[in-house]
């Protein structure tokens, strides 16, 4: 099967669990079975040629510019890991399907799981880096929703957020690593730079590239300091702890540091970092691990002991101890993922995890007993399980490894740690299994059925049978570790074999397990020393941590961004004039090239009225409803300039906008006090003062500078009139920038408009459905009332002109790609014609006459438009490519079609949409409680039988 | 004697004066007041005017699509008028 299948098929497979949700839990795990069974088997049918030694490459290329390409290979490893990823994958599955009861959504639980398979097969197979990256952070995301599958748990919230801060940077930095060795190599396919080791070595970046690389693998596998995330990640629910947390996803940064051995390794910084972190955190987690009380924080804090012990024999930079670490992988895999399934079914069967709590489950669980047994044996190193064999060439590598120049340091340390691994080892087998049989277990334990046990029996098979045959595993870890090496060194000799006569690892192993059955012996003591001993809280330090960094933050932002409009205003000002005067003191100025042309009387009268409105505006803002007056004064006077000016688009547009904000403005007036507050002191006041008035005197200055002189560079409006009617099929310069030349800008503007017009909707939702909600029902009309409320002839007249202004408005729409037009203002006409119903009938009236939902109208226009955008991909053209063509329809005259009219056809429904629904949303805040809803469209209507409601209307207004 | 054209550029004129003297008596009516609605009504009239002052214009210059503009501020100009109308006599404009 091709590789682009195998990694596509768990993401495609994530919809249909979710699908399969109402068909039942057997179906919904049947589904999610069958799609991993397909990616496993397509799998396997790589396996003759990876056996082969040939790497399978697909490739498709994605934006090669970037040097971002599908590129996909499987060599060795990737198999390795892909087929840990899938063959476990399915056991979980089968697992999961039995563990999850019925409360938890399954639909979603697989979802979140198959797209995780897929995040992480994608990163055992890809060829490119940058490709590997984005499965990387598809993992973290996964990952974050896996953790966090009980939402209702503040422990899982908290581990998920945990894990997702601590990979997501780690990820973050190793973006910054991959891009360096890029650049480096000159490419972003894993294959070339896999094969420039010296280049990439010399390179003065290397180290930087190794550390940020290293960052993102230590943060993933949970190597110390970075460790603290894993055990919070155990709030999950055990199918996910055993899958991501044991077998598959920790191991993302063990395959990475794997992937990139053949490079990265063999220098002394990596020796000198990989080798001690791993060193660490294999004997601080199994020190951890001895003494906890939960049964998966234990398993976790072992794994993260273990993954230690894989990054140390990959920081030795020996072929011997990469087929080490490689055996272990496979080792560790199988023997952790059985053993959090038998936690999970001891939790499950006797409601707790506490050790403490347990005991004596041998004789009531004797399934479990066996299987959690085998596993924990084969991880403490005990002869004729799989774990005894790659722990022993641990030791054995060990002993060869000389870190800071002290030859005794290492194999001391991994003895250590090893005594500590098998004592935690015998301790879960001792303190849950063994013992008493207990009288006060939370539920009374016995085996569960098949489903759960079977999964971890099937993986205790390869335990048991590697540790007793380990030829078997030994042709398969070579030839990973073929693929590892990348022919930088030969694949070691050594054969896998229980005894290899009396060498020090042996000596070393002897030690550890009788070690670790005398610390069993002194447990008690040792864990009242424990217990007493004060030590760091990784999660209080990382809580801390994220407060101080968001308190800084905040600090930041407050200080920067007080919100404060008036602060933004003067700085800009200020810092535009300043550059502006620098420009001007520093540049040339040309003469003038233009003549002042004679004002008359009549734009000196409008010029002067302008003026007169904005000097009262400024001396009377303060009251409220008189600056609305002047602010139409001006809009007025402005749109005659346009007039006046040949801009007769502009003027409309104008004039259009001025009526809509007014009523937009009354609308919000209502909820206003009437005047506005004094709340400045004098000295800022003036401050403002100075800044508006330089800002004014500047842009007075610009202006007539300009308007004396010509352009330097010639102006774009050249080619825009030039290509209008060739390029757009428009004489109508204006529209066709809009529909056509800047239709992209556009296009993105009517969404910016959609998106407002949503958010004062749902601003106004909040409101009413908040705690503000009585407050508005109840308040009272800050004036007396007077009149009607839908007076007869407002709704007479109202009635008459809509007809006539949707047929302008029509007309206009029509013509705006010849004519001043088009569909902006066209949508602003309408939606005054139907705001005037509003006002005229009131919301009640109209609202029961609405039939589209202004949402609904915003999202056709978008949709429309962005429609319009796309179908001029089908005949091989760039977004919004525009053509026309002119069409005869008898008896009509030719006329023009252009696709442009599509386009505006949404520009138009969009504003429609957006006026009418921020309108809408204004004006459903002033409902009020016994407001008298009316089925009729006036309150006095002669041609009604029934009498006019005088007495009930007159005590209506006395409310 | 006066042509056809010299008369109509005097109506012109005398149309445009009269016109902009409005437009400022209007601009006093709104700063005087004394009510807002004395102000409202000066601002309906300036609309008016503004009309005539396209109009005027559009037969001035001889552009026809002014009419156009003149058409919009016709048919819509009264809306801002109602609205404002509205909020005074009733304090909320869609009832």
């Amino acid at each position: 099967m091709s590789l682009f299948f195998i990694v596509a098929l768990p993401f495609f497979g994530a919809l249909l669990p979710g699908l399969m949700n109402a068909a039942g839990r057997a179906a919904c795990a049947g589904v999610t079975f069958t799609v991993s069974l397909a990616a496993f088997i397509g799998l396997l049918t790589n396996l003759p040629s990876v056996l082969a030694g040939e790497v399978v490459m697909a490739r498709v290329d994605w934006i090669p510019s970037l040097g971002l390409n599908f590129t996909l290979m499987l060599d060795g490893l990737g198999f390795f890991f892909a087929l840990l990823i899938l063959g476990i994958g399915l056991l979980i599955i089968a697992y999961a399907r039995h563990y999850l009861s019925r409360d938890d959504n399954m639909g979603e639980f697989f979802t979140y799981l198959l797209l995780f398979q897929g995040a992480m097969v994608g990163i055992v197979l890809s060829d490119n880096v940058l490709l590997l990256l984005i499965f990387w952070e598809l993992t973290s995301l996964s990952s974050f929703l896996l953790i966090g599958y009980w939402k209702h748990l503040p422990e899982g919230r908290q581990g998920a957020r945990m894990a997702l801060a601590v990979t997501g940077m780690g990820g973050l930095a190793m973006i910054g690593g991959m891009l360096i060795l890029g650049q480096i190599a000159g490419s972003y396919d894993l294959s070339v730079i896999l094969k420039n080791r010296d280049l990439i070595q010399a390179d003065p970046l290397y180290v930087p590239a190794l550390i940020l690389i290293l960052l993102g693998c230590f943060t993933k596998s949970a190597q110390f300091p970075f460790h603290f995330w894993l055990p919070h990640a155990m709030a999950a629910p055990t199918p996910v702890s055993a899958y991501l947390h044991s077998a598959t996803m920790v191991k993302a940064g063990i395959f990475l540091m794997a992937r990139m051995w053949p490079v990265l390794s063999g220098t002394p910084e990596w020796f000198t970092v990989v080798t001690t972190a791993g060193l660490a955190t294999m004997v601080l987690g199994a020190v951890i691990a001895l003494f906890k009380h939960d049964l998966k924080a234990l398993l976790a804090f072992s794994t993260v002991s273990h993954l230690g012990l894989i990054t140390m024999l990959l920081g030795t930079g020996t072929a011997f101890g990469a087929m080490a670490a490689m055996f272990h992988i496979l080792n560790h895999a199988t023997f952790k993922a059985a053993l959090f399934m038998s936690a999970g079914i001891v939790d499950h069967e006797a409601h707790t995890r506490d050790i403490r709590r347990l005991g004596g489950l041998r004789r009531l669980m004797p399934v479990t007993f066996v299987i959690a047994t085998l596993a924990a044996l084969s991880m403490a190193g005990i002869p004729f399980l799989n774990g005894f064999l790659s722990k022993e060439m641990m030791l054995e590598e060990a002993t060869h490894t000389v870190l800071f120049g002290v030859p005794w340091l290492v194999p001391a340390l991994a003895t250590f740690g090893s005594l500590f691994s098998a004592a935690y080892c015998f301790r879960l087998i001792g303190h849950v299994y063994l013992g008493p049989v207990r009288d006060d277990y939370p539920a009374k334990p016995h085996d569960p059925g098949s489903g759960l046990w079977l999964p971890p029996a099937i993986l205790v098979v390869p335990v048991v049978a590697i540790g007793i045959a380990p030829f078997l595993a030994e042709p398969f870890v070579k030839l990973v570790t073929a693929s590892v090496l990348g022919g930088e060194a030969d694949v070691p000799k050594a054969y896998f074999k229980i005894w290899h006569g009396l060498v020090p690892a042996l000596f070393l192993s002897v030690a550890a397990v009788v070690g670790g059955l005398l610390l069993m012996a002194v447990f008690n003591p040792l864990l009242r020393l424990w217990e007493t001993t004060p030590r760091p809280e990784a999660k209080v330090i990382f809580e801390a941590i994220v407060e101080a960094a968001a308190w800084l933050s905040g600090k930041l932002i407050a200080s920067l961004h007080n919100g404060a409009f008036t602060r933004y205003a003067a700085i800009g000002s200020v810092a535009i004039v300043a550059a502006g005067f620098h420009a001007w003191s520093t540049g040339t100025i040309a003469l003038p090239t233009r003549t002042p042309q004679a004002a008359g009387p009549v734009p000196i009268a409008g010029w002067l009225m302008l003026v007169a409105a904005t000097c009262g505006l400024v001396f009377l803002h303060r009251n409220r409803l008189l600056s609305l007056i002047l602010i139409g004064i001006v809009g007025l006077m402005v749109s005659i300039g346009f007039v006046f000016f040949s801009a007769p688009d502009l003027a409309m547009t104008q004039f259009t906008v001025e009526v809509v904000t007014i009523i937009l403005l009354l609308l919000a007036l209502n909820f206003l006090p009437k005047r506005t507050p004094v709340e400045s002191t004098v000295l800022r006041r003036v401050r403002d003062v100075g800044v508006a008035v330089a800002g004014g005197l500047a842009t007075f200055a610009l202006a007539y500078h300009y308007l004396l002189r010509d352009a330097v560079a010639p102006p774009i409006s050249e080619f825009h009139l030039a290509n209008s009617y060739k390029g757009g099929g428009g004489t109508n310069v204006v529209n066709v920038i809009l529909v056509d030349f800047r239709g992209f800008d556009t296009y993105g503007e009517i969404i910016v408009l959609g998106i407002a017009a949503l958010l004062i909707y749902a601003l106004t939702e909040t409101l009413l459905s908040g705690r503000v909600r009585a407050r508005l029902l109840n308040r009272k009309p800050d004036q007396p009332q007077a009149g009607d409320m839908h007076p007869m002839m407002m709704v007479v007249l109202t009635r008459v002109i809509m007809p006539v202004v949707l047929m302008v408005g029509f007309y206009i729409f029509l013509r705006g790609h010849n004519e001043p037009g088009g569909g902006f203002i066209a949508g602003l006409i309408v939606s005054i014609a139907v705001v005037m119903q509003y006002m005229a009938s009131g919301f009640a009236w109209a609202s029961a006459r609405l039939k589209y939902p202004y949402h609904g109208v915003i999202g056709a226009g978008v949709l429309i438009a962005g429609l319009t955008g796309i179908g001029s991909w089908f005949v091989s053209k760039p977004f919004l490519t525009s053509d026309f063509t002119y069409v005869r329809i008898p008896p009509f005259q030719e006329f023009e079609l252009a696709t442009a009219a599509l386009f505006d056809l949404g520009v138009f429904l969009a504003v429609v949409g957006a006026v009418m629904l921020s309108l809408e949303s204004f004006s459903r805040l002033a409902r009020r409680e016994n407001m008298p809803e009316s089925e009729h469209p006036m309150d006095i209507d002669p041609s009604r039988d029934d009498p006019p409601p005088d007495e009930a209307g007159s005590a209506r207004e006395a409310v | 004697m006066i042509t056809a054209s010299g008369l109509m550029d005097i109506a012109i004129v005398f149309a445009f004066v009269a016109l902009a003297l409005g437009q400022i008596l209007c601009m006093v009516r709104v700063v005087l007041g004394p009510t807002t609605g004395d102000r409202i009504l000066a601002l309906d009239t300036m609309v008016i005017n503004a009309l005539g002052l396209v109009v005027v214009l559009g037969i001035h210059q001889g552009v026809q699509i002014y009419f156009e503009v003149s058409l919009l501020i016709a048919m819509l100009g009264f809306v801002s008028t109602v609205a404002l109308a509205r909020f005074i006599l009733r304090g909320d404009i869609i009832e």
